[in-house]
């Protein structure tokens, strides 16, 4: 069985990769039509390349479904439960930045730390009767994130797109998502906490703990070899 | 029948023995009201499911809330409840998802020392000879001590909503010394504050400029509030080390001549007699002023818990006194209550 690398199958995400790997000699190149989700990989032999949604490549790697693969960090670490354990770090790859940030309206001139908004919220839930909302789609990351700096007295609500927007439609208080320039922020009315970023994310390369290894530990190799990373132990 | 179902099934005999009636509970609970207790944490420990009709249920993560629930609509006074069932909790690693708990809760308005001794006397004797060690300890201190502190009423609210979380209270407590991490941006908050720079931006959200404005005024006055007196810091930072004998700690904190701890102080002391009274050797009964911190967030006095020792278990038993949960839950009516549970697995785990 040959191993198979997971990378993004569209846009921006996809063609750095492809220069990330075009870089190290390792040819990414897709095949067949244009819209057609197919691909190979020239200059090292007994490696598949699989295309697939940056957000599923974490729980392909879970899987063991693919060998590698080519993510944010971010998805990674949101996704799988104990991450650590289930994929490696083989190596941030430079590209795709963008920080997992806390961000208050700017009129909050009272706000700008963790501190400032754990005693909001404390006082926003007396007035109001329900917990402060911070609206994201980045669940467990930011819980975990508020809990180690002991933010009470919020709650979080879903938004899978357009989040800058939920407090001006009056659907949540606060945001936590990814921002690269802040600008979407800005032209939202939105300041960023002072604090350090839940996250910050990049592209990696993973490998998967899961996966079978056996018959691709050799592609593996001659891969690292040629990509010039050292490998951590796998199973 | 599993052998810890068998011992489940023994326990909850003895627990009828003692005199308590057997109540169930729903495994699907109302997310809600969890959520409101315990704030959004909850939701990386219990497991959250949906029902078309009934909105965001969760499996049971513990048995107390729906046991004073239940008591607050239908039951009599004074009441004993006992119960055996599954709870569920999210866990890292190779922990048990799913284990039994079996309960014992008293609610009665007389007496809490009497009731405290008797439900520690009671879990004592049931697990007797398994070698564990008990360990006790008084959230009702803490809460205290942090009533007694000599500083404004907003800063005492801000420390006691943070008790159960050791981390943010010692870093709210340092920033109102002028001292860590958070004071240096909070200094810097408030000179800009006291500037009254406008902001190039429109009002969005919930929150009004009222509500703005409001903190804002807090923020400059706590600013002028002297920090809180090193000598009343250490205090208690000693008191939250504290840890020895019940007679030993009692007396050391007697000793601190903290006449705000007084009346928790005598509960203490009126505790101790009556489990002395219940054949508890208490001169040998382990008491640390931190127990039950960091994991028990809805006890408020009495608290203890039965310890495997030298063993990566979890403990086998943990309870305590829970009054304000009461309250919460009571929408306005309230009782004294205390209880706690034991887990059979780990029970059988140390056989």
């Amino acid at each position: 069985m040959s191993l198979k690398l997971g990378v993004p199958s569209k846009g921006r995400l996809m063609e750095q990769t492809f220069e990330w790997f075009g870089a190290r000699g390792v040819g990414l190149r897709r095949t067949g039509a244009s819209r057609e989700y197919a691909g190979r990989v020239e200059g090292v032999d007994g490696v598949d390349l699989v295309l697939l949604s940056a957000s599923e490549i974490p729980r392909e790697l879970a899987t063991g479904r693919i060998h590698l693969g080519v993510t944010g960090s971010d998805l990674v670490r949101e996704h799988l439960g104990d991450w650590a354990q289930e994929v490696a770090e083989l190596a941030p790859m430079g590209f795709g930045h963008a920080d997992l940030i806390v961000a208050v309206p700017k009129t909050w001139v009272d706000v700008e730390t963790l501190d400032d908004l754990d005693a909001v919220a404390a006082a926003f839930r007396a007035r109001h009767g329900f917990r402060l909302r911070i609206a994201t789609k980045y669940h467990r990351l930011v819980r975990d994130y508020l809990r180690a700096h002991g933010v009470a007295d919020y709650q979080l609500v879903d938004s899978q797109g357009a989040t800058e927007g939920t407090v001006k439609n009056l659907t949540a208080e606060a945001i936590a998502d990814i921002t690269s320039s802040g600008e979407t922020l800005a032209a939202n009315h939105l300041k960023i906490l002072r604090d350090a970023p839940v996250h910050r994310s990049q592209a990696t390369l993973f490998a998967s703990r899961g996966a079978v290894w056996d018959e691709a530990g050799g592609a593996l190799a001659a891969l690292a070899a040629r990509l010039g990373l050292s490998l951590p132990d796998l199973v | 029948m599993t052998p810890a179902e068998a011992l489940a099934a023994e326990l909850l005999a003895a627990l009828r023995d003692a005199g308590a009636v057997p109540v169930a509970t729903d495994i699907l609970q109302p997310a809600e009201t969890l959520l409101d207790l315990y704030g959004e944490d909850i939701r990386a420990r219990a497991y959250v499911t949906h029902d078309p009709t009934m909105g965001e249920m969760m499996l049971r993560p513990d048995f107390t809330v729906p046991v004073v629930q239940a008591h607050m609509r239908e039951g009599a006074e004074p009441a004993r409840y006992c119960y055996s069932g599954l709870v569920f909790r999210k866990q890292e690693g190779a922990r048990a998802r799913e284990y039994l708990q079996v309960g014992y809760e008293i609610f009665a308005r007389e007496d809490p020392a009497q009731a405290d001794a008797e439900v520690f006397a009671l879990f004592s004797r049931l697990l007797a000879g398994r070698g564990l060690r008990p360990v006790t300890g008084d959230i009702g201190i803490l809460k205290s001590a942090v009533a007694g502190l000599e500083t404004s009423d907003a800063r005492k609210a801000a420390l006691m909503r943070h008790i159960w979380r050791p981390r943010r209270f010692r870093a709210l407590l340092e920033r109102m010394c002028g001292q860590g991490p958070l004071a240096e941006p909070r200094a810097a908050l408030v000179a800009r504050l006291r500037v009254g720079e406008a902001v190039e931006a429109p009002q969005i959200g919930l929150r009004s400029q009222e509500e703005i404005a409001e903190r804002v005024a807090r923020l400059i006055a706590e600013a002028e509030t002297p920090p809180i007196p090193p000598a009343q810091v250490r205090a208690l930072e000693e008191l939250l080390a504290l840890k020895g004998s019940a007679p030993a700690a009692l007396a050391a904190l007697r000793a601190q001549g903290w006449d705000a701890l007084a009346p928790a102080l005598d509960r203490l002391e009126a505790r101790l007699a009556a489990l002395a009274g219940a054949g508890i050797d208490v001169d040998a009964l382990p008491f640390e002023a931190s127990f039950g911190r960091t994991n028990m967030e809805y006890y408020d006095g009495f608290v203890f818990g039965f310890i495997a020792p030298e063993r990566e278990l979890p403990p086998v038993a943990t309870g305590g006194r829970y009054d304000a949960l009461t309250a919460r839950l009571g929408q306005g009516r309230a009782i004294p209550a205390v209880g706690g549970v034991i887990r059979p697995e780990v029970l059988e785990a140390l056989s």
